[in-house]
């Protein structure tokens, strides 16, 4: 990242933060001297120096975790999330960076808008925030955005997404996966096949028979992963599948990879705790797309999560504004939010495996999206981006304390182990004792 | 007694029996001096529709009216609604002027669900997009029982596109509760996916009409849209009614004392033979008197008593 | 038992029960009935008896067959169902309606002798005068009952009454009737033991 200042000799800054027997990706406890932007010293019984001590008793430090996929809603939405709040979300939620989706409004397909969303992201300083590139005009699915001129902005674009619509022509999708080969870019996919979801509404299946809404089938996601595997083989470009959904997607996914296809993929935390037996009190937090699917599906995300087909856990974070969710479920806007909630849906879901947690939500993550500060454990000489879990609290998910602007969790009333206790941004704390620090 | 009804799945036998009994008696007012009773006296019913459904409002409108209950009828044609009110802020605005209950027909399916969390009153899903037509099925109950005696062991046939029909959905539910057994019969691409699993298991699926009809009790055809033709459910007008449509000759395959239902409104020449609607077997006219006597029952059962 | 017992709260006595007509006085009271209607209506002529649910039902039926028997006239005889006349309906869970039958030859200016088992606060008259109004034109009515207890809340009395009970309104009268409780018997239940 360019905003990276730091630099120096980290042993001759002014120490700034003593965390005291914290377990390093649950580890034996030890303590970490984080001084000028990056971790200085890791060891037992470091002396303060004058360093602010935080305590780190029964903590668990993983690195900062990191969001490959966030609806921000500035500019355009300001009502539902603005960049500012989005990123104080993130950092109660764990994160010190994540990625801001396309679908603003105007539409992030210019690199004037990207780096608009970029120095907003600066100025709130809570995250580092990545914007996502449109891959198309307005989304529109047409013809292809000045992809070159968003990598080369000062938002130094990577990941180019049409999330919320797929880029459904084979052609383009061919094309688009092919031009970024030049900077390295990554093609993120919304998988879902539009003829086969008109007016779709919730996951085709015995619930959406029962509830009388129009399905969306499995096969509709699945089929457009199959099709841009194949692709991305045939150009040799890399590809990224979003909030992959099903069990058949996973078994599409399975057979790419052994294949030797460059392509990686996210699961929400949603898609890994609920099932659309949800649907069935019409109460559109839990609309989403792709819909929330049966508990067979759930069972085969979870065990390719574990098993690494699926590469990493994004939050799908969608904000939206009460208006937008409270009235009839087919005219709700569907998403969810999940920045504050992902780290304990996926201690419940995992339990504490926390190599494998900080693999998911923050190692890989990082890789994928090139954001070479973040994702690494903390150690000596490492930009010190890092968040301090307790695992032994539980709290009950309260939509009026979320920090989002928008009320639509689709947690509320579950109680839910783990909180995020303290974030650190380059030294500096985002959150500490559970709060944001601005 | 419930407090609302939203979905065929809310009544047990006991409750469902309980409805046509009364709706047995309440059909007795429609032959007196008065056809008023006094049971709803000063209650407030509002009939919210958000759909053109000129017989369902006017089928409740009388049932209210005959329990002496006060109507306020809510068209979402040019009212606040199509002005972009939600449905949130009309459920206050009744609420304010003290709806009792509110009969609400929606082109959204689970509309009355959320409008039931923002009422104090009963609310009655007299329609809610291609989910749940309770009263339908209610009043189909009757219809059956009326003419055949008896609803439990009867074999009904539901023919057409169930996929998005509401009157289907109900009559399922209701049906395999009062112990009936349903078929349902159309080309699969109207037929919905795991229909017995999500509704009432031991429900069948037929997609061969000529074969179901032999052994029918009842058959009751659904409207079936033109504009289904456009979205590939099938291929023409005439090859649907060739396959499934009930003309003089597919009727004639049906036991002696068999019944032909539709709910109405019809497509002659599409679902249904002019011919079939107007025999004898027909009970299309009896089903829309029903309706009135099986309104009124609920109204009272809902609103009657004290909650 | 030989263990001292603690002192315990009294159990309850049980309400005291006492019969006041048995089944063959209650036989006696509905002949002097079924008589006294003969007397007063000129031989039943033009008269319709309607019973009120549940008990007035069966007693109306019995009447017309004692009629019948020491005249051989028969008076038809329906049933009048009063729910959803009632004025507390409303402050109760819902009640199921019952059947009401209007005998064939109509109830339009006939002679209406409404039938109940017990006169009470005479609520349940008013409802069935009101339920009786919408069903026709009746050129008089008349009510017979078993039992009056007193305790009036409304201006309505019997024209025929089987037995006068004078009764404290912590009491209550139990009538049974063999067609819906299988015996015949009025017992007065409650008060001071």
């Amino acid at each position: 990242m360019t905003e990276y200042t730091a630099g120096g000799d980290p042993g001759a800054a002014k120490p700034a933060y003593l965390i005291r027997g914290v377990r390093v990706v649950g580890a034996a406890p030890t303590d970490l001297l984080l001084a000028g932007g990056v971790v200085a010293e890791v060891g037992r019984d470091l002396a303060a120096r004058g360093a602010r001590v935080v305590d780190g008793d029964g903590l668990v430090a993983l690195p900062g975790l990191v969001d490959l996929h966030t609806h921000l809603r500035e500019p355009g939405r300001e009502d539902a999330e603005t960049v500012e709040s989005g990123s104080r979300a993130a950092a109660l939620g764990g994160y010190t960076a994540v990625c801001a989706m396309a679908n603003t409004s105007p539409v992030a397909d210019t690199a004037g808008v990207v780096e608009q969303v970029w120095r907003l992201g600066r100025e709130a300083g809570l995250v580092d925030v990545q914007p996502i590139g449109a891959v198309t005009v307005g989304l529109a699915g047409e013809r292809l955005a000045e992809l070159g001129a968003m990598a080369d902005s000062a938002a130094r674009v990577r990941i180019f997404s049409d999330d919320g619509h797929c880029v459904a022509d084979p052609k383009l999708m061919r094309r688009a996966l092919e031009y970024v080969k030049a900077f390295d870019g990554v093609i993120a996919q919304h998988a879902e096949e539009p003829r086969l979801t008109e007016g779709a509404q919730m996951h085709e299946g015995e619930v959406s028979t029962r509830l009388g809404l129009t399905g969306w089938p499995a096969v509709a996601e699945e089929a457009i992963i199959a099709r841009d595997v194949l692709l991305a083989e045939h150009v040799g470009s890399r590809l990224h599948v979003c909030h992959l959904s099903t069990a058949g997607s996973v078994e599409v996914l399975r057979h790419a990879k052994k294949r030797g296809v460059r392509v990686t993929a996210e699961v929400t935390p949603h898609h890994l705790l609920l099932t659309d037996e949800r649907a069935a009190s019409y109460d559109p937090v839990f609309k989403v797309n792709p819909p929330l699917r049966t508990s067979a599906d759930v069972s085969a995300l979870r065990e390719a999560l574990v098993e690494g087909i699926i590469d990493i856990v994004a939050t799908d974070h969608a904000p939206h504004a009460l208006e937008d969710k409270e009235c009839e479920w087919a005219y709700a806007r569907p998403g969810m939010l999940g920045l504050e909630t992902a780290l304990s849906v996926l201690l419940d879901v995992l339990g504490e495996r926390w190599d494998l947690i900080a693999e998911r939500m923050s190692r890989t993550p990082a890789r994928i999206a090139g954001l070479v500060e973040h994702g690494r454990n903390p150690a000596p000489g490492v930009p010190a981006n890092l968040t301090l879990v307790d695992p032994a609290a539980r709290r009950t998910v309260d939509p009026s304390e979320q920090a989002s602007r928008s009320r639509n969790t689709p947690y509320a009333g579950l109680t839910l182990p783990g909180r995020i206790v303290a974030t650190f941004l380059r030294g500096e704390p985002t959150v500490l004792d559970g709060k944001a620090v601005k | 007694m419930l407090k609302h009804l939203l979905s065929g799945a809310d009544l047990d036998a006991a409750t469902a029996t309980l409805i046509l009994d009364t709706a047995a008696e309440m059909a007795t007012v429609a032959g007196r001096e008065v056809k008023k009773l006094p049971a709803l006296r000063g209650r407030t019913v509002v009939n919210l529709f958000y759909e053109d459904s000129t017989r369902t409002r006017i089928s409740f409108e009388a049932a209210a009216k005959r329990l002496s209950a006060d109507v306020i009828n809510f068209s979402a044609k040019g009212s606040s609604v199509s002005k972009g009110e939600s449905l949130k802020d009309t459920a206050l605005t009744l609420q304010a002027m003290g709806a009792d209950a509110v009969v609400i027909r929606h082109p959204a399916s689970g509309a009355p669900h959320r409008l039931a969390n923002w009422v104090e009153g009963s609310v009655l899903n007299a329609g809610d997009g291609t989910h749940e037509h309770p009263t339908q099925a209610l009043l189909d109950a009757y219809t059956m029982r009326a003419r055949l005696g008896r609803i439990a062991g009867l074999s009904v046939a539901v023919v057409g596109d169930v996929l998005h029909s509401r009157v289907a959905r109900s009559n399922v539910l209701l049906l395999a509760t009062l112990g009936a057994k349903v078929t349902l019969v159309g080309p699969p691409t109207l037929i919905p996916v795991d229909i017995g699993a999500a509704l009432a298991p031991g429900t069948e699926v037929s997609y061969d009409l000529d074969a179901v009809l032999p052994t029918s009790d009842v058959v009751m055809m659904l409207r079936v849209q033109r504009e289904r033709m456009a979205d590939s459910y099938f291929p023409s007008a005439r090859e649907y009614a060739r396959r499934y449509g009930l003309d003089g000759p597919r009727m004639a395959r049906l036991p002696d004392h068999a019944i032909v239902m539709h709910p109405g409104p019809m497509n002659r020449g599409m679902e249904i033979a002019p011919e079939v609607a107007d025999s004898p077997r027909s009970t299309i006219v009896e089903q829309v008197a029903n309706g009135v006597s099986v309104r009124m029952a609920v109204l009272y059962l809902l609103l009657g008593g004290m909650h | 038992m030989a263990y001292p017992q603690a002192a315990q709260p009294q159990p309850v006595s049980p309400p005291s029960v006492k019969v006041i007509l048995t089944s063959a006085e209650l036989a006696r009271v509905v002949d002097r009935i079924a008589h006294q209607i003969l007397e007063k209506t000129q031989g039943a002529a033009g008269t319709v008896l309607l019973g009120v649910p549940t008990r007035g039902a069966p007693l109306a039926r019995r009447l017309a067959a004692r009629i019948n028997a020491f005249e051989g006239i028969a008076v038809p005889v329906g049933v009048l169902d009063i729910t959803l006349y009632r004025d507390d309906l409303r402050r109760h869970a819902v009640r199921a309606i019952g059947p009401t039958q209007v005998p064939p030859e109509g109830i339009d200016g006939k002679r209406v002798i409404l039938v109940d088992d017990v006169l009470f606060s005479g609520r349940t008259v008013r409802a069935a005068l009101d339920a009786l109004s919408d069903l026709g034109r009746p050129s008089s009515v008349q009510l017979a009952v078993l039992v009056d207890r007193g305790h009036r809340e409304l201006p309505i009395r019997a024209d025929y009454v089987g037995k006068n009970i004078p009764t404290a309104l912590a009491e209550s009268v139990k009538v049974t009737l063999a067609e819906t409780d299988g015996t015949d018997e009025v017992k007065l239940i409650g008060g001071a033991a």
